[in-house]
């Protein structure tokens, strides 16, 4: 995903992250499926028991490893299978959109909707409007932004070399060395 | 058998974290006893260049406190990271980027303008800026460059231990350094102090409802808080579910409710999107006028859910700032 979404002819067109819950939008789109309704091709869709399941970090993730938007798919009021997770979807979408507006992040890219598993008609409706708006606005391009970024310290890094870096702490190495996973964990990479 | 060499250096900081190495008291005495301290700038007189003229490795560790926001500040992390065996990032700007983070939401252009030209208390109707550069009387001295970026000690360069905290409290500081100078350290990349949220050891635990449900938020200046019960319970954001203890609950020992500078847990990614969610989710309205309405009292969610934390946060920097 940190590739740009370039099409073989070279057009960018966007890349949309879809979180459908398994009970209505997911169902909705296999419907969309099978009554050959047909859509815009930049979903890609993850199936999740619930829109209740949706951490904001996931969003930020898709974002930041190269989405251009990111749908969440979730049952009509009063209809979810677990009888609240849609209602507090919608709430942590309300503060997350604020949050997103305030670091720069164009409304558009995130988007929740109610679908229910008989309006596969509504899932292309959905998915073609916001194909369009995503195109209008243009890549996001998280992963370029990050290492345009970074270029003002690795200048430096190039300049004086750093031999040290790769080095690991002496006192450390004489415990068990801890595998990659939970290091990576650990230090919040 | 020569003492272990430990270093002091601070970055984009206040002070406090210096603070809290005084805050040691006598215990500090036991400290400078079994280590050679070789560079320390708040309070002694060495120079760049001794550090410069050491072996690299030589120093048995480097507790480096501040962000890193100028070229003088990226060079040292490098210098310090290349002549230590292990490079501790103290407090909560060099693990997280801390308060001189929030700058993170501005361009340097916005904050330089703002701090030559348009803050109140500015006299300054030449509009000078401090230059990189400039001659004076045949030489030319030069000043650190501003990056656009506000960065944690990690995003620069690699850091082996972590102390949390604005400040760090004394007694972590001295769990740190003792097992610094015992080698009993935990695994690399460990963050030195509890791997649980600060609710497991806040004195107000007993009193925090089952379901949390908020109908409205309140800033603490807003409201006239029970000292025992539990924040939440009381509408007020408090960061401690999604912020690793440690700190024995300072601030709501305090009064206050936690502002999470401990950063989170190594089981989350980003502290901010966490108690976003945790505290969303039990917004007592189901109908987005109503729930926005309760929201409302979170009038600056950057500056509330990463006041410490936004140079590590999964989105960093706030995006199309002009990079003049």
């Amino acid at each position: 995903m940190t590739k740009s979404s370039a099409t073989s002819a070279g057009a960018w067109t966007p890349r949309i992250v879809a979180f459908f819950c398994n009970w209505c939008t997911y169902t909705a789109a296999d419907l969309a499926g099978v009554s050959r309704l047909k859509y815009a091709s930049n979903v890609r869709v993850i199936r999740l028991m619930c829109s209740g399941r949706v951490d904001p970090q996931f969003v930020l993730d898709a974002l930041t490893r190269g989405a251009d938007g990111v749908l969440i798919g979730g049952c009509h009021p009063g209809d979810c299978h677990y009888v609240e997770g849609n209602y507090k979807m919608l709430r942590r979408f309300q503060l997350l959109k604020r949050l997103l507006r305030d670091m720069g992040v164009e409304e558009d890219r995130v988007r929740l909707e109610w679908i229910s598993a008989a309006e596969g008609d509504k899932v292309k409706a959905v998915i073609n409007e916001m194909t369009e708006q995503l195109l209008r606005l243009g890549p996001l391009g998280l992963p370029q932004q990050f290492e345009e970024w970074d270029k003002e310290i690795t200048r430096l890094e190039q300049e004086v070399g750093s031999p040290g870096n790769g080095a690991t702490c002496a006192c450390a190495a004489k415990l068990q060395a801890p595998t990659q996973a939970s290091r990576k964990e650990v230090a919040h990479v | 058998m020569s003492k272990p060499k430990v270093a002091f250096y601070w970055c984009a900081s206040c002070g406090g974290c210096e603070e809290t190495v005084v805050d040691l008291a006598e215990d500090i005495l036991g400290v400078v006893e079994k280590v050679d301290i070789v560079l320390w700038p708040v309070a002694m007189d060495f120079k760049y260049k001794d550090i410069e003229a050491m072996p690299d490795k030589s120093i048995h560790a480097t507790l480096l406190n501040g962000a890193i926001r100028t070229t003088e500040q990226e060079e040292m992390a490098h210098l310090l990271r290349r002549k230590s065996q292990c490079l501790i990032a103290y407090g909560a700007c060099a693990h997280l980027g801390g308060i001189p983070g929030l700058a993170n939401q501005f361009s340097r252009e916005h904050m330089l303008k703002f701090n030559y030209e348009d803050a109140p208390s500015m006299a300054n109707p030449k509009k000078t800026r401090p230059q990189l550069t400039f001659t004076d009387g045949g030489r030319e001295p030069t000043l650190p460059e501003l990056h656009n970026v506000v960065r944690a000690l990690d995003q620069v360069v690699e850091v082996d231990y972590y102390v949390p905290g604005c400040p760090p409290t004394p007694k972590l500081t001295k769990a740190a350094v003792t097992a610094l100078l015992e080698n009993r350290l935990p695994p690399k990349g460990s963050v030195i102090a509890p791997d649980i949220a600060l609710c497991d050891e806040c004195p107000r635990k007993g009193s925090k409802p089952a379901n949390v449900s908020f109908t409205e938020f309140k800033r603490p200046h807003q409201k006239l808080m029970d000292p025992n019960l539990c924040l939440l319970a009381q509408g007020v954001v408090c960061m401690g579910p999604s912020t690793r203890s440690g700190c024995e609950a300072a601030c709501v020992r305090g009064g206050m409710p936690c502002t999470g500078c401990f950063g989170p847990t190594s089981r989350v990614r980003d502290q901010g999107l966490k108690i976003l969610s945790s505290l969303c989710s039990n917004v007592a309205p189901k109908e987005e006028g109503e729930i926005n309405k309760v929201l409302e009292g979170i009038p600056d969610p950057v500056g509330t859910f990463y006041r410490y934390g936004l140079a590590k946060s999964m989105m960093r920097r706030k995006l199309n700032l002009s990079v003049k």
